[in-house]
């Protein structure tokens, strides 16, 4: 009751003019910046801090603006997927491998249909458990100690062989050589730099940014260049709108992705990109028949509700603790730091207007996205009848520039160049590039978390396996791996029967 | 001409020192990406310096990312170290990064103007912790030095880490090099993995983990500053329980090798003018600093003799030979 009470108070905030405003407009433009590939949640949020000053915003307000954009990038981040094989922001890789083939079928109309109403279940899902049950689950969320996070990561590993179509070895080449790139930079743990060759630029490593827009969309121009656009790069306009049945076929998924993305968001050393291969990988053990990877619509709606459904999750720990689930959160966090708001285990109690204002306005903005993104596919599909001699130098143009806003280093541009080739070469030799992103992504985290164990216990191996958490994540991952190849035995005699 | 001639009557002595100077903008470099603690530093400032008149117009904050500083440096050493209108704002992890020898040069490269604020940094266990002072911690540690696990939000050898050796030291712990440290990518979840058992001791910022002070889930055995500080005045001091160690993490500026008595003067003037504004009190303790003065010469020679420290400990931790 108490929890009703609360919500309706903040309903009361979040329906005030302003904020309604607020909400349509943070949408609208999230999912503008969150197409761009390059620019992310993170950078739209980071822009839109000196406006909520300028406007002389109250911590609510600004809070509210910045959310709605928040949950706005994470469904525009699919649309330059879908429509280009970009992502537009990292969680959105995930969504490429079945997006693209479907908007190459002519499907894309239904596609983005399929992962509006997926981005919809997922952060609509989480808001929900927000209200519901935020300070319990945060608390649950405290007892995941590196240990447990190192086996989280190991899960993700484990699973990645099987997320592309193509042969599971070149996945897992692929998936080196991204943990060998996220091993350049400075040492979290001791501070010393590693394979910067003496460059100060190479300090803080290759930003997962930088490698996505230079592997995805360098490399298509270059593709575009070699004269083979006409096969590999654009897609054919297809429907211009969605069928009902089509959507209806990712419902399913989109349940159980928000769930897996939902706990992923929850656990601050997680994240939404973690959450979309997770639910990915669920999803294509679940019910693949052979269709992943050539255009399932369950392939999209999964990962789609996976990293949205995180997103919403990733603000538990930031709400009820003052812990950042992603970078976005912590640029959020410093800006309630700066209008004069501790956050912290306290926040409920002494600001129950900004919070419950905020997760109010969280229900109204999933709303808005949905209503807003329907209408627009017929819009988005068009760009695809755009003469590839005009949509590719806008595709150059806005990556150099999404890379040089977020970065300010010219630097960067050279790296996403070199990022380019690297796309083009692994993709001439039939190398799936999602693969290398997540080996960047993930990788560095996932040796975060092993070093801060080995630091706890003095060196000792052991405590990898100690806790009852990690035991059962491994558990786990040793039934997916014994189940794939079981039944990919199976498949096979059955073939060669 | 005559206008701002007039204007510079009225405005009186800051405007005279500008309109010394060339007619160029006043740029902050903030060596990081936007959103951090440099960029909020020269944002801020440079907001205050317009708004209060101390400089011509605005403030240019251009965003200078790479090293952990280290690049924004070598371009001013490099081709801006005589540019008056600059200043590039740093604290504490720029000065740990310059004494590991992660900068191109050292810190008598640049003119260290004024820190205007700093966090303080804090020791904090669980409430559930069987330490009650700073003086049974340390007496564990001295027992055995891996009795407890440490955390803090740098890496080993960084600002966190290297005040919690200074206190060891204090304490008369040798083997400070075999005291278990982890890194988090922060004060908060440092904290958070306190709270869940993972870790024993958290030294971090205060400002970061405040809301755990109040919410009462930890509990700090000692503030490294050399006062009680203003918004948890009972909270002890390392240096009231007979450790002679403070650890703040200041805000400052520097600005380029070259650039002349005069100019650096007119900056370190404008910059107390600056620090005595209720406008700097107020974005001071609202994002959880303390207003903390030093200045000129003063500020040069407190940044050398942390540096100083700073190589030592390193040293003797075995971040550098």
């Amino acid at each position: 009751m108490d929890i009703l009470a609360s919500l309706w108070a903040g309903f009361s905030v979040a329906a005030l003019p302003i904020n309604l405003a607020l909400i349509i407009g943070g949408c609208f433009a999230g999912t503008l910046i969150g197409a761009l590939p390059g620019l992310g949640p993170v950078n739209g949020v980071a822009i839109l801090i000196p406006l909520t000053f300028a406007f002389g915003l109250d911590a609510t307000s600004s809070m509210i603006l910045l959310s709605a954009v928040y949950y706005g990038c994470m469904y525009g981040g699919r649309i330059s997927a879908i429509m280009l094989n970009i992502p537009g922001d990292e969680p959105a890789i995930m969504t490429t491998l079945d997006g693209y083939p479907m908007a190459k079928k002519g499907q894309a109309a239904d596609a983005l249909a399929i992962s509006g109403v997926a981005s919809f279940i997922g952060a609509t899902l989480a808001t929900v458990g927000l209200t519901l049950f935020a300070p319990m689950l945060a608390k649950a969320a405290i007892y995941f100690g590196p240990a447990d996070y190192f086996a989280l990561y190991v899960m993700a590993f484990a699973t990645i062989g099987g997320i592309t179509g193509s042969d599971p070895r070149k996945t897992l080449l692929a998936a080196l050589l991204g943990l060998m790139l996220g091993t350049v930079g400075l040492d979290p743990s001791t501070g010393v730099a590693r394979y910067t060759f003496g460059s100060f630029h190479l300090y803080d490593g290759f930003d997962a940014i930088v490698a996505l827009v230079g592997l995805f969309a360098i490399s298509e121009i270059l593709f575009f260049l070699e004269g083979k656009a006409q096969s590999s790069g654009l897609v054919p306009p297809g429907r211009v709108f969605p069928r009902l049945s089509r959507v209806k076929e990712g419902l399913g998924a989109s349940l159980r992705g928000s769930v897996i993305g939902f706990i992923a968001g929850i656990l601050p050393g997680a994240g939404a990109s973690l959450g979309a291969v997770m639910s990915y990988s669920a999803e294509k053990r679940i019910s693949d028949k052979g269709s992943f990877g050539q255009g399932d619509p369950r392939g999209v709606a999964a990962p789609e509700a996976g990293n949205n459904a995180a997103s919403g999750g990733a603000l538990i720990p930031m709400l009820t603790l003052g812990v950042p689930g992603s970078g976005t959160t912590a640029v959020m966090l410093a800006m309630l730091i700066s209008l004069n708001i501790q956050p912290g285990p306290l926040l409920f109690q002494r600001s129950p207007d900004l919070v419950w204002g905020l997760v109010a306005a969280l229900y109204l903005a999933n709303v808005v996205l949905l209503v807003l993104n329907l209408p627009l596919i017929g819009m988005f599909t068009r760009v695809l009848g755009l003469p590839v001699w005009g949509l590719m130098p806008l595709v150059v143009a806005i990556s150099y520039l999404g890379v040089y806003a977020i970065t300010h280093a010219a630097f960067d541009l050279l790296v996403m160049v070199g990022f380019g080739i690297l796309g083009f070469v692994l993709r001439k030799l039939d190398f799936s590039l999602v693969p290398v992103v997540l080996g960047l992504l993930l990788g560095m985290d996932m040796e975060n978390n092993l070093r801060r164990a080995l630091s706890i216990s003095g060196g000792d191996f052991t405590i990898l396996v100690q806790s009852p958490i990690a035991l059962t994540i491994y558990v786990l991952t040793g039934g997916f791996l014994v189940l794939s190849l079981y039944l990919s035995r199976r498949d096979r005699s059955r073939t060669l029967d | 001409m005559i206008w701002k001639m007039t204007k510079l009557k009225a405005v009186g002595l800051a405007s005279a020192m500008l309109f010394a100077a060339p007619a160029m903008a006043t740029e902050c470099i903030a060596p990081a990406d936007p959103g951090g603690g440099w960029d909020f530093t020269c944002r801020e400032v440079g907001r205050i310096l317009s708004s209060e008149g101390l400089v011509d117009g605005n403030v240019q904050v251009t965003n200078m990312p790479g090293g952990v500083g280290a690049v924004a440096f070598a371009n001013v050493a490099g081709k801006r170290a005589d540019d008056a209108e600059l200043l590039v704002a740093t604290s504490t992890v720029g000065v740990t990064q310059i004494a590991q020898g992660k900068y191109p040069a050292g810190i008598d490269t640049m003119r260290w103007l004024a820190m205007l604020g700093a966090d303080v940094g804090v020791i904090a266990v669980d409430a559930d912790s069987p330490y009650q002072t700073l003086d049974e911690l340390m007496a564990a540690l001295k027992e055995d030095v891996t009795s407890v696990a440490t955390a803090g939000s740098t890496g080993a050898g960084g600002w966190d880490h290297i005040r919690l050796m200074m206190l060891a030291q204090a304490a008369g712990i040798e083997d400070i090099a075999a005291i278990r440290w982890v890194q988090f990518d922060g004060g908060s979840p440092a904290v958070t993995q306190m709270m869940g058992g993972q870790v024993g001791v958290v030294s971090t910022d205060m400002g970061e983990i405040k809301g755990f002070i109040e919410s009462g889930d930890i509990r700090v055995l000692a503030v490294l500053a050399d006062e009680p500080i203003s918004a948890f005045p009972d909270l002890p001091t390392a240096v009231s329980q007979g450790y002679d160690v403070t650890g703040y993490n200041w805000r400052g500026f520097y600005t380029g090798g070259d650039v002349s008595d005069e100019d650096y003067a007119a900056w370190v003037e404008r910059l107390q003018k600056l620090y005595d504004s209720d406008a700097w009190k107020e974005v001071a303790t609202n994002s959880g600093l303390e207003p903390i003065w030093r200045g000129g010469d003063e500020f040069a020679a407190y940044v050398a003799e942390q540096e100083q420290q700073m190589a030592e400990i390193s040293r003797q931790i075995g971040v550098i030979q």
